[in-house]
């Protein structure tokens, strides 16, 4: 049984998906979501117990045919962290969007909904367990095509423009990472990643070649919103239901990271991808530039979705600047941080929810007083908020340290500065925010707002906890990480 | 019992985050006894105990003894218990909460054994006294707030890259001696973030800014924590480094300067933290066994001391809603109990024999003396008179005596007099018979006598002459409604002043960009679509992000055709 864990991760959400199309009730589609996204999560750590006790990866053949000539599914430690931290979202975020979703989406849309959210899950979960390039590339297609739909499913009618943007924008990434596949495939004759690894070493010199790891690379950031590329993203957190802004923060741009490290690591020789292709200098100044970028714009914002959608382009830029820093304690830092960030920043999107629940909005200007009529969601915020800055105790904190070790450990002490900086201007923009909710008056008009119900609370506060829990038990997020950068290394 | 021992320093945090949930009655129960338990559980530890734990990819020391660092747990424990009888009528609950966790991680501080310990609880000080001040809520004690943690998160942060590098070039995270490795990077970061949270040079103002601005019995717990633990660790680590020495001096005048021009009587307390301790960095580098012991009976006594007179001033705060000099005087009449505590607190401050003050701050003149350090020495000595002047005569003269300002304010509540009284009676106490402190110092290998004649005939001459000056000088010494500029301006005047000057050509100048790319949006037909005005400003239409994106991939080939060396 437990070999056909792999392939069970992607196929139940795959079966169940198109099951929510035909189920009236809303409370039904509901329970069957969690379900199954709580029985992916206990798959998936499960998975990453097997991963942690196994010497090597595990593997599974699609319908038995073997490596080279069938697909091959791959579960090796980064892989099974980032499998673990999707599921977990989805999880969570699921139990959270059967109250938040009434107002944002009309009723007989909802097993709609459900069903692309689980597409988006399987594409998702697909793109970590699978060992053949073009297979990530179909799952990467599901993913985002599910993301549209739900994008679009927002309230006002910028989301329908913002979701065609990402559209166009998320395309444009997709091309180009066929583009680049279907290249290495010309001249390998392979789409296994682990034959691919063992031919192109040999192909590297050829331009054709060095062309397809142009087309990925560039592909992949966009579909995780680096620098120059990130347009899409402030536009799609902005106006998509606040579910899908929580579930996509935390695991769409993680994932194509995730992606992005695999080819770069493990298909290509690394030397050659980040070093002698001068990627890694690349990824440090866009990383760089993105992460003042993204935390100045954080600071002007009034509309706090669109807020932590800027932060989130800060944060991209740390992951980048990890990777870019080409080593194993920077990628480490990279992979303690996907984890980290997905969790915080799905923590403090669900505070934004419980906020638009109540108030219909989450402007900051509206927010004076808040925190007296709603406690318990205005110190989750603060709880998040600090994780965000990277306060001891709280997850943020360990990907701060394994990025500050990294920068210091090669000495690029401009780099630590400008980490530094940036949790300071951190700081600021979480401040704004803390001020208005304790500090201001209150309104009028925010006098007789309750508390949000329980049904939204107990998931923003499950995911709380685990900001601090993983602050203090850093056995995955440091300790697999570690690992994880290490075998990514060695292979 | 050894091995299932909670950390005292845990055992505040933990009964912190009870207090929220318990009944009024419960919660007064508590906050008295958590206190009382943790400094039973502190001198119950073992000399030879150890805590390890695992934490990131380290091996965490939660408690390593060190004799300092019990002495400083002991009255960080004692100054945690006072501190709340005197907060139990008017402290808010947020307050109270902050206290104990404020407390609960000065004590793990104290007594942690590596260095990733000492931080963690170093940043959750940091936050706590934040909202320490928070908890008060008014305007002043908000924006102080976020300028005080502003400066010690920045602390935090070159405190951590010290850290790194530290482990980085040892491989190992224990906290030791630093001395000896000035050759490296971490040593100065290091350095430099115990400094700030000490409130030396530059960033010292931030003590005067903040303190002055929380609640009457917030201010007595921020007096006590930040600062001794930053004294605590500076003399673990940096004992003997001589720049420390002039550092000192800096702060012991600047302090007494300051306070001398101050007119809000808990500024001028606050200044006169930085005075002393700057006696205590003075001490830390001079560096001699006398000296360092010195400190750390000075930081033991000036907790409470320093905790009397702030009680004190908060007492008449309280009470009368006035904190100017200028606005008080002649509260004696009605105020007498917190006179005289206010009184016996000011005479320990500036050393009068048969306090506290005495039998510690001669210990650090006495090594500077014996070491031979006769500038130090003078200075030291006329910083003594400074500070019988600012705290040890003004502050009761112009709070309790003066004029008649008129007001007739009630006798401090009981639960206030009676944390006064507690700290007079060990003020005094101590003063009288010092044994049970010297006996807490380590290795005091020679025996110490505070009261031989020259040295009390010395100390009451020195007293008795500024004494004599402060009245002649009283005229000069009268404060008028001014303020004192520091280098806190240059962050809380310069900066704004600039940025509001520069506001203006920002607005112009990004109205310059907005219009020419609008413009060449216009041009190239890339602009969105104005119909939706949710989609901000900088958005591009669809064609001009397929262009953009071409365009970055072509840049991206070009580099990687020109660059590839394969």
């Amino acid at each position: 049984m437990q070999s056909h864990f792999l392939v069970l991760l992607v196929a139940i959400p795959l079966i169940a998906a198109p099951v929510c199309v035909l189920i009236k009730s809303r409370a039904l589609v509901w329970a069957l979501v969690s379900v199954v996204s709580g029985i992916c999560f206990l798959l998936s750590v499960k998975l990453l117990i097997l991963v942690s006790t196994s010497e090597t990866a595990l593997t599974y053949a699609i319908g038995f045919w073997d490596a080279p000539v069938g697909i091959q599914y791959r579960l090796d430690m980064v892989a099974a962290i980032v499998a673990f931290i999707v599921s977990l979202i989805a999880f969570i975020v699921a139990l959270y969007s059967r109250v938040s979703l009434k107002d944002e989406i009309k009723a007989e849309k909802i097993p709609l909904f459900y069903s692309a959210y689980l597409l988006c899950l399987t594409g998702l979960l697909g793109i970590t367990v699978t060992g053949d390039a073009f297979n990530l590339f179909v799952f990467m297609e599901i993913s985002s095509l599910a993301s549209y739909a739900l994008i679009s499913m927002g309230k006002n009618r910028a989301a329908l423009i913002s979701s065609f943007r990402y559209l166009i924008m998320g395309t444009i990434g997709a091309t180009f990472l066929l583009i680049g596949i279907g290249l290495m495939y010309a001249h390998t004759g392979t789409l296994n990643m682990t034959d691919l690894a063992q031919r192109l070493p040999a192909l590297l010199g050829k331009q054709s070649v060095q062309v397809s790891l142009a087309f990925i690379v560039i592909g992949l950031a966009i579909k995780s919103a680096l620098f120059p590329v990130h347009i899409w993203l402030p536009g799609a957190y902005t106006h998509a239901p606040i579910s899908v802004s929580a579930f996509l923060a935390g695991t769409a741009t993680k994932v194509s990271i995730y992606a992005l490290i695999r080819f770069l690591f493990t298909v290509f020789d690394q030397t050659y991808a980040v070093s002698k292709a001068h990627l890694g200098p690349a990824f440090i100044i866009l990383a760089v530039v993105a992460m003042l970028f993204g935390s100045i714009l954080a600071l002007k914002q009034d509309n706090l979705k669109r807020m932590l959608a800027y932060s989130s382009i800060a944060q991209i830029g740390y992951l980048f600047l990890g990777i870019g820093l080409f080593s194993v304690s920077g990628l480490s830092a990279t992979i303690t941080h996907i984890f980290n960030h997905a969790i915080i920043k799905t923590t403090l999107f669900l505070v934004l929810g419980c906020m638009i629940y109540k108030l219909g909005h989450a402007q900051l200007s509206q927010l004076n007083g808040i925190g007296k009529r709603m406690p318990w969601t205005t110190a989750a915020f603060v709880i998040a908020g600090l994780s965000l800055i990277g306060v001891p105790l709280t997850a943020g904190f360990t990907s701060k340290w394994a990025l500050v070790s990294a920068t210091l450990e090669q000495e690029y002490l401009i780099l630590t500065a400008l980490i530094m900086f940036t949790s300071l201007l951190a700081i600021v923009y979480i401040w704004r925010v803390v001020e208005a909710a304790y500090f201001k008056e209150h309104e009028t008009k925010t006098t007789t707002v309750k508390e949000a119900p329980l049904a939204l609370l107990i998931p923003l506060w499950m995911l709380v906890i685990l900001n601090i829990y993983f602050g203090i038990d850093t056995t995955i997020n440091i300790e697999f990480a570690r690992q994880a950068a290490d075998s990514l290394f060695g292979s | 019992m050894t091995n299932l021992m909670i950390p005292p320093g845990l055992l505040l945090v933990l009964a912190a985050f009870l207090l929220p949930l318990l009944p009024s009655l419960y919660r007064k129960f508590l906050l008295i006894a958590a206190p009382i338990a943790s400094l039973i559980l502190i001198l119950l530890i073992p000399d030879d105990y150890s805590l390890k734990l695992p934490f990131l990819e380290y091996e965490l020391l939660i408690i390593k003894l060190t004799p300092f660092g019990k002495l400083f747990a002991v009255i960080f424990s004692i100054m945690a218990l006072v501190g709340n009888i005197y907060a139990l009528n008017q402290a808010k609950l947020t307050e109270l909460v902050s206290a104990m966790i404020y407390a609960g991680s000065g004590i793990s501080v104290v007594l942690a054994g590596d260095l990733i310990t000492l931080f963690i609880f170093w940043e959750i000080m940091a936050i706590a006294s934040t909202m320490i001040l928070w908890a008060n809520n008014t305007s002043g004690s908000r924006k102080a707030g976020i300028r005080y943690l502003l400066v010690h998160l920045f602390g935090g942060v070159i405190l951590m890259i010290g850290i790194i590098s530290y482990y980085s070039e040892t491989g190992k995270i224990l906290f030791e001696s630093m001395v000896g490795r000035e050759a490296t990077v971490s040593y100065w970061f290091i350095l430099a973030g115990f400094l700030i949270n000490a409130g030396a040079p530059p960033l010292s103002a931030w003590i005067a800014d903040a303190y002055p601005e929380a609640s009457p019995s917030g201010s007595v717990f921020l007096s006590a924590f930040t600062t001794k633990t930053a004294v605590y660790v500076l003399l673990i680590a940096f004992a003997g480094t001589k720049l420390l020495i002039f550092i000192g001096l800096y702060m012991v005048f600047y302090g007494i300067i300051y306070a001398l021009l101050e007119n809000d009587m808990r500024r001028i307390l606050a200044y006169s933290i930085i005075n002393q301790v700057g006696f205590m960095v003075t001490g830390i580098g001079i560096g001699t066994d006398l000296a360092l012991n010195g400190v750390a009976a000075h930081a033991f006594a000036h907790i409470i001391y320093k905790a009397l007179l702030i009680m004190s001033a908060g007492s008449v705060l309280y009470r009368t809603g006035y904190r100017k000099c200028t606005d008080l005087g002649g509260l004696f009449q009605t105020m007498p109990v917190t006179a005289v505590c206010g009184i016996i607190g000011a005479l320990s401050i500036s050393a009068f024999p048969l306090t506290s003050g005495f039998i510690s701050k001669s210990m650090i003149s006495s090594a500077a003396a014996y070491e031979h350090l006769s500038v130090i020495w003078y200075l030291l000595l006329a910083a003594t008179a400074g500070v019988f002047l600012h705290a040890g005569i003004k502050f009761p003269w112009f709070v309790f005596f003066q004029k008649d300002s008129g007001l007739r304010p009630a006798e401090a509540p009981l639960n206030m007099r009676l944390s006064m009284y507690i700290f007079s009676f060990l003020c005094i106490g101590l003063g009288i018979y010092p044994d049970p402190l010297y006996s807490l110092l380590p290795a005091l290998k020679t025996s110490y006598v505070p009261y031989d004649a020259a040295h009390v005939v010395t100390q009451i001459q020195l007293l008795l002459f500024s004494g004599l000056a402060f009245f002649i000088l009283l005229p000069m010494m009268k404060r008028t409604l001014t303020i004192s500029l520091d280098f806190d301006w240059f962050y809380r005047r310069l900066l704004p002043g600039l940025v509001n000057l520069l506001e203006p050509l920002y607005y112009i100048g990004t109205a310059t960009i907005k219009r020419s790319i609008k413009t060449l949006y216009k041009k190239l037909q890339l602009e969105p679509d104005s119909r939706i005005k949710q989609l901000g400003y900088w958005s591009l239409s669809v064609e001009g992000m397929v262009w953009i994106s071409l365009l970055i991939f072509g840049i991206a080939l070009l580099t990687i055709f020109t660059y590839s060396t394969y």
